[in-house]
């Protein structure tokens, strides 16, 4: 089923750092408004996912930060944007594998360092900003083609 | 493979089901990375993992997948099974380890997630 978006949609959602028991909440949320939009299924799967690795970095790494998602008649854009340590070596930290999670945070199934490539994979534009000390913006951008895997 | 027969091959135990016996699995994919569940896998999979916790039901919720496995009989927490039945996740207990789990499925005909 395709969507007939008519206008923009908004929406934001605030993460709060550390509280694992809520996070993915925000990326749930996502993927039922779009689903209810009658958004394509694999469209719907591929911006939930991204959302939930930034959801995850931010609940990881960050005091706290906010999702913002932008729906048009054309793409979907989420920009996760945090107050945490930044990133100092962006290339590094794009590498499929680097990852500076610490223990807790494996224990929990994440920080296998898959994060940030997962979101530029289903991303078919993906930006990166982060100023170390300050905190890291990504911006991802999923068009809504007639087939989400074509569309890439 | 019908979900009856991952359930019998299994020797699982359900604990929350939200399915038709007879629903076709397509595929398999087995971590205790959640970032790999989301790298690599396909909607209508079963996960087969340790991590017999909250992030395992939600990380499926996120990737579409409709029926998990804990490994070794780990018993999940409340909270766990509560979120299962929330996002209509069939959860099942088998007290098999991750690699004989994985063996017998695979002997039986199903497949990892193409990448």
């Amino acid at each position: 089923m395709k969507a007939k978006i008519d206008r923009t949609y908004e929406g934001s959602f605030h993460i709060v750092g550390g509280d694992f028991s809520r996070a993915g909440e925000a990326s749930t949320e996502l993927k039922t408004i779009l689903l209810r939009m009658g958004m394509d299924e694999e469209i719907v799967r591929r911006v939930a996912i991204a959302t939930f690795e930034a959801e995850m970095n931010i609940m990881i790494y960050a005091t706290a930060g906010i999702l913002r998602y932008t729906i048009t008649p054309e793409e979907i854009r989420v920009v996760a944007e945090d107050m945490g340590p930044g990133i100092e070596d962006i290339e590094l930290a794009m590498q499929e594998g680097y990852s500076t999670a610490p223990d807790w945070v494996r224990e929990m199934g994440w920080g296998a360092g898959m994060g940030l490539p997962n979101m530029k994979k289903n991303s078919d534009v993906f930006r990166i900003e982060s100023v170390v000390g300050e905190g890291t913006t990504v911006e991802m951008t999923i068009r809504l083609g007639d087939c989400g895997e074509e569309s890439r | 493979m019908r979900l009856d027969e991952i359930i019998r091959i299994l020797d699982a135990v359900t604990v929350t089901n939200s399915l038709e016996p007879g629903e076709e699995i397509e595929w398999a994919c087995a971590t205790d990375l959640m970032s790999d569940v989301l790298y690599y896998s396909r909607g209508n999979s079963v996960l087969i993992t340790g991590l017999a916790k909250q992030q395992a039901i939600r990380t499926s919720d996120i990737a579409d997948i409709r029926v998990v496995v804990f490994t070794r009989g780990k018993e999940p927490d409340t909270q766990t099974i509560e979120l299962a039945r929330m996002k209509n996740i069939t959860l099942l207990i088998t007290p098999y380890s991750m690699y004989t789990a994985c063996g017998k499925l695979y002997e039986e005909g199903l497949r990892c997630c193409p990448e």
